[in-house]
């Protein structure tokens, strides 16, 4: 189509979704963690669409399930944030090490 | 090579040396700065593929309202421009490692993989066929998941205030230090 195979978008996607699952492992700190499971989130969103125009030209099947991952992305990462601020508001940090009272 | 797998592997690059960035730069900041790139460069990879929607969706909601919440969170708790803790050496190893790992398993998968491709036929998502078949109620209607969807959201709103409120009895008991104020 455009010259590029599939497979060159899907590795696109592999390794931006690796990239974030690096971050979500090394950082600590949540505003990053959830920074990280935003880009793990795009990353799967590049794999509808790609899989969508390559294979299945004549659906929009794809396109929907993308725009429904952006929605609830959106309201995660809302409800995220506020519970990071009201844990900082209690504990003055928002390092996941800090907030143990729920570990078992 | 045409212009068009040239720009394909330049926006791959921007993605992926922006990523990259977001999730090792040290200050927190500069991170979510370098993820507003990477967004942004995903969303040119929607404009290369020609689903304009998702793209101008993908700058709105992401750029326009995630980065920007991300972003006011940090000025929120954070003093910005102070450096994050490098992690330890050893976890940054094993993540290292599982990444590694992981990407080759992905590889060798998709390389064995014979994917069907149908190029003959061409590809159009415009916004009016994307709204009819959105908010249809036949077959392949996806009227249901939109109102679900939009239930979700409303929840999420309400739930953002109830969690943010400011409780009174407990802010002013839980903050060691403080004078405790009673009006």
């Amino acid at each position: 189509m455009n010259g590029i195979p599939l497979t060159h978008i899907i590795f696109l996607s592999t390794a931006l979704f690796f990239i974030g699952m690096y971050g979500l492992f090394t950082r600590r700190n949540m505003i990053t963690m959830l920074m990280a499971i935003e880009l793990m989130l795009n990353s799967v969103n590049i794999n509808f669409v790609a899989f969508n125009k390559y294979l299945y030209p004549d659906k929009l099947d794809g396109i929907f399930f993308t725009l429904f991952i952006i929605t609830i992305a959106a309201a995660e990462a809302a409800v995220a944030i506020a519970i990071i601020i009201n844990l900082y508001r209690s504990h003055r940090s928002i390092d996941v090490e800090d907030a143990t009272e729920m570990k078992f | 090579m045409s212009a068009s797998a040239v720009i394909f592997y330049l926006i791959a690059a921007f993605i992926l040396g922006a990523g990259l960035l977001a999730v090792t730069s040290r200050k927190i900041f500069r991170s979510a700065i370098w993820l507003l790139f990477s967004l942004v460069g995903i969303a040119a990879l929607y404009f290369w593929m020609q689903v304009e929607f998702i793209a101008a969706v993908q700058i709105v909601v992401y750029v326009g309202g995630i980065v920007v919440l991300i972003i006011f969170s940090i000025f929120l708790t954070q003093q910005s421009g102070k450096e994050m803790p490098a992690p330890p050496v050893k976890r940054k190893i094993f993540s290292l490692l599982a990444a590694v790992f992981g990407i080759a398993l992905i590889y060798n998968l998709i390389n064995g993989y014979r994917f069907i491709e149908q190029p003959a036929r061409p590809f159009s998502a415009a916004v009016s066929e994307i709204g009819t078949q959105m908010l249809s109620t036949s077959e392949h209607g996806y009227i249901l998941p939109f109102e679900v969807v939009s239930m979700l959201l409303l929840a999420a709103m309400i739930g953002c205030i109830v969690i943010a409120m400011k409780n009174k009895e407990n802010i002013i008991s839980e903050i060691p230090g403080d004078k405790i104020i009673v009006k």
